[in-house]
């Protein structure tokens, strides 16, 4: 019987949740719906040129549907958008669906790698400092976390690259692959470190690896900021419960407790805090790219920018900002699924 | 040892209502400030950044936009102690300038998202019902933004400037607060003190202004500080994309996008600024650390 209740409960939140992210989606349309068709003071103009006639300006007006009512182009958006329809990009005169479809793998590669490196260096770091509470190990990584999460990671970039592309030389320069690799291994993934291997270059697998360290580090270091604090926090927590007390007492060696206690208590929490960091890495990643000439979605939208291409940036907003409200939702799906605790709770 | 308590229990029941700026003045911080090293260092730091945005026109050896196109990408040295960018301009003198540029936008937006934040979280948690979901809805909604990216295309359609930055930052930086004003308002809305007002004939406007709102305001404050720190590299990033002030405004994010293409041969001209940020950044995330340890015993310091 109360399993019943209970598990009627956590169905019903994740209804809940699913709502809220529909919701969020269409807020998030709407949004986006007017900064590119209501706030730009002549999106016709950008596209048909100032010194355009009359006639051709107004036939661009009417193949955009801007003399329609607000409501119905607003419809019409929602429409398209449902389509994969995002409009051209005035940029590459592409389809910006295609546009974004073609960058999108770089970035979701540097993300990954990046959100890789940061939990594999952060959450030991956190769970030392959580050990070694108080002591100048945990100083040191506290000045160290604050420094990470205090730097433009964009600054810290082009010093990297100073660094270790200009004067050490032992990493490669800007974009993903040295010129004389390029468009040698077949497109399947569109993330050449997967691609390369499932060619069996591995000669190109290196070369996009010396390429993809130094940018997805500088990202690394952000994200671990965040997530060694939190990883010392969940632990200091952790470390204050009667049963790790008692785990003490009973002379259970410190790396034990970590293991075989702290850890699988902290998992949860640990995967809803590398999903945030995913997602703040995506956005992270739209300045880094800049730096590093990283074709992804980040350098295509900030070239749009420049240009005053609204379709464009319009549409890379919308692509950041669905993954990133994905990501939640699925921390949160995570989190209520794996931790019996919530199932009480509610 | 008991008199102090006792005492303290009298004078608290016979005050109205906890009095914020007493409490403020009384309270330990200052003594606890002095112990933290760290904390202090931030709270000094933030303060000479006062101080250096204030004086700007006595400080800057130079005027920050005076082109001396001889003596463009020098290096530092004892004329000029940043170096020179590739006009010729002297950089110690742009920082010091754009250090108002950096200040302006933290506390206008601290200033537009503090006020916003604390009153939609303090209704919602005072009233409670369908008034408290449907903000927190819309909380959670613009909380799921990306906040980053959405101020790049907001300002990519309102053209760029500095006003428009602000703005930008501030559309998503309000739900933070709005959530912790809710939480605290939750833990006070019930409380005695509360509940004796309320008897007493106390209005809402007069509950939620006098009784309960002041009660959120340290927590408040702990996350606008460090909300600084965020706020700073957002103006930074959007300096840097050519989104913020203006050419030939001294902005530190667009000083080391100039600076990008001399960065080999003239590190300076990018380094510079980009220690200006950082400098600025961390004070905040100390300060708003120290802050929060002081104020906030209940949150463990992390």
């Amino acid at each position: 019987m109360a399993r019943s209740v209970m598990k009627s409960v956590a169905s019903m939140k994740l209804g809940q949740r699913v709502i809220q992210l529909l919701l969020s989606l269409l807020v998030l349309i709407a949004v986006t719906f007017v900064i590119g068709r209501v706030l730009p003071t002549d999106p016709v103009g950008t596209l048909v040129g100032e010194l355009a006639d009359p006639e051709a300006y107004a036939a661009m007006r009417a193949r955009l549907g801007l003399d329609q009512p607000v409501l119905v182009q607003f419809g019409h958006y929602v429409w398209n958008m449902l389509h994969g329809d995002l409009g051209v990009a005035a940029l590459t005169g592409n389809p910006v669906a295609e546009d974004l479809w073609r960058a999108f793998p770089a970035t979701l590669e540097l993300a990954t790698l990046a959100i890789v490196l940061s939990m594999l260096i952060g959450v030991p770091l956190g769970l030392t400092a959580a050990l070694r509470r108080d002591t100048w190990v945990d100083q040191t990584i506290r000045v160290i976390s604050l420094v990470g999460h205090s730097v433009p990671v964009f600054w810290l970039g082009m010093i990297g690259l100073l660094i270790f592309y200009a004067i050490l030389q032992v990493v490669g320069g800007p974009g993903r692959i040295d010129v004389y690799y390029e468009g040698i291994v077949p497109n399947v993934t569109g993330m050449i470190l997967v691609d390369s291997l499932l060619a069996g270059e591995t000669d190109i697998f290196r070369n996009a690896l010396t390429h993809i360290i130094l940018p997805a580090s500088m990202l690394a270091y952000a994200a671990m900021a965040y997530i060694t604090r939190m990883t010392r926090s969940f632990a200091l927590e952790q470390l204050s419960q009667d049963y790790v007390i008692a785990a003490r007492a009973k002379g259970v060696s410190p790396a034990k407790i970590l293991g075989r206690h702290i850890l699988p208590n902290i998992g949860v929490q640990l995967i809803t805090v590398a999903a945030i960091s995913y997602g703040s890495l995506l956005e992270g990643a739209v300045v880094t790219e800049v730096v590093f000439s990283w074709p992804g979605i980040g350098q295509y939208m900030t070239s749009a920018l420049l240009i005053g291409d609204i379709n464009a940036v319009v549409a890379a907003t919308i692509i950041i900002g669905v993954v990133f409200m994905l990501l939640n939702f699925l921390s949160d799906i995570a989190y209520t699924l794996l931790d019996p605790r919530t199932k009480e709770a509610a | 040892m008991s008199a102090p308590s006792m005492s303290h229990t009298t004078e608290g029941a016979l005050s109205k209502r906890p009095n914020i700026a007493m409490r403020f003045l009384r309270h330990p911080f200052w003594g606890n400030l002095a112990r933290e090293p760290l904390g202090l260092t931030g709270f000094i730091l933030i303060g000479l950044l006062v101080l250096v945005a204030l004086f700007a026109p006595l400080l800057a050896p130079y005027s920050p936009n005076r082109q001396v196109l001889s003596d463009a990408l020098s290096a530092p040295s004892a004329a000029h102690w940043a170096g020179t960018d590739e006009f010729g301009r002297d950089i110690l003198s742009r920082l010091i300038w754009g250090s108002r540029l950096t200040l302006r936008t933290v506390l206008s937006v601290s200033a537009i998202v503090g006020p916003i934040g604390l009153i939609i979280g303090v209704v919602a948690g005072y009233f409670g019902g369908w008034t408290d979901t449907i903000l927190m809805r819309i909380t959670d909604i613009v909380l799921s933004f990306p906040s980053l990216v959405l101020a790049l295309a907001f300002a990519a359609a309102i053209g760029p400037g500095l006003n428009t930055a602000i703005i930008a930052i501030s559309l998503t930086s309000w739900p933070p607060i709005a959530r912790l004003a809710r939480a605290e308002t939750l833990v006070v809305r019930n409380s005695d003190y509360v509940s004796a007002a309320r008897v007493y004939g106390a209005g809402h406007l007069r509950l939620i202004a006098l009784y309960v709102t002041p009660m959120c305001i340290p927590s408040v404050v702990v996350r606008l500080t460090l909300n600084m720190a965020v706020i700073t590299l957002t103006a930074a990033s959007l300096g840097f994309l050519g989104l913020g002030a203006q050419p030939p405004a001294p902005e530190w994010g667009a000083m080391i996008s100039a600076g990008r293409q001399y960065m080999i041969d003239y590190w300076w001209v990018a380094v510079m600024p980009g220690i200006a940020i950082l400098l600025t950044s961390l004070s905040f995330n100390i300060a708003g650390d120290a802050l929060r340890d002081i104020l906030d015993p209940r949150h463990d310091r992390s």
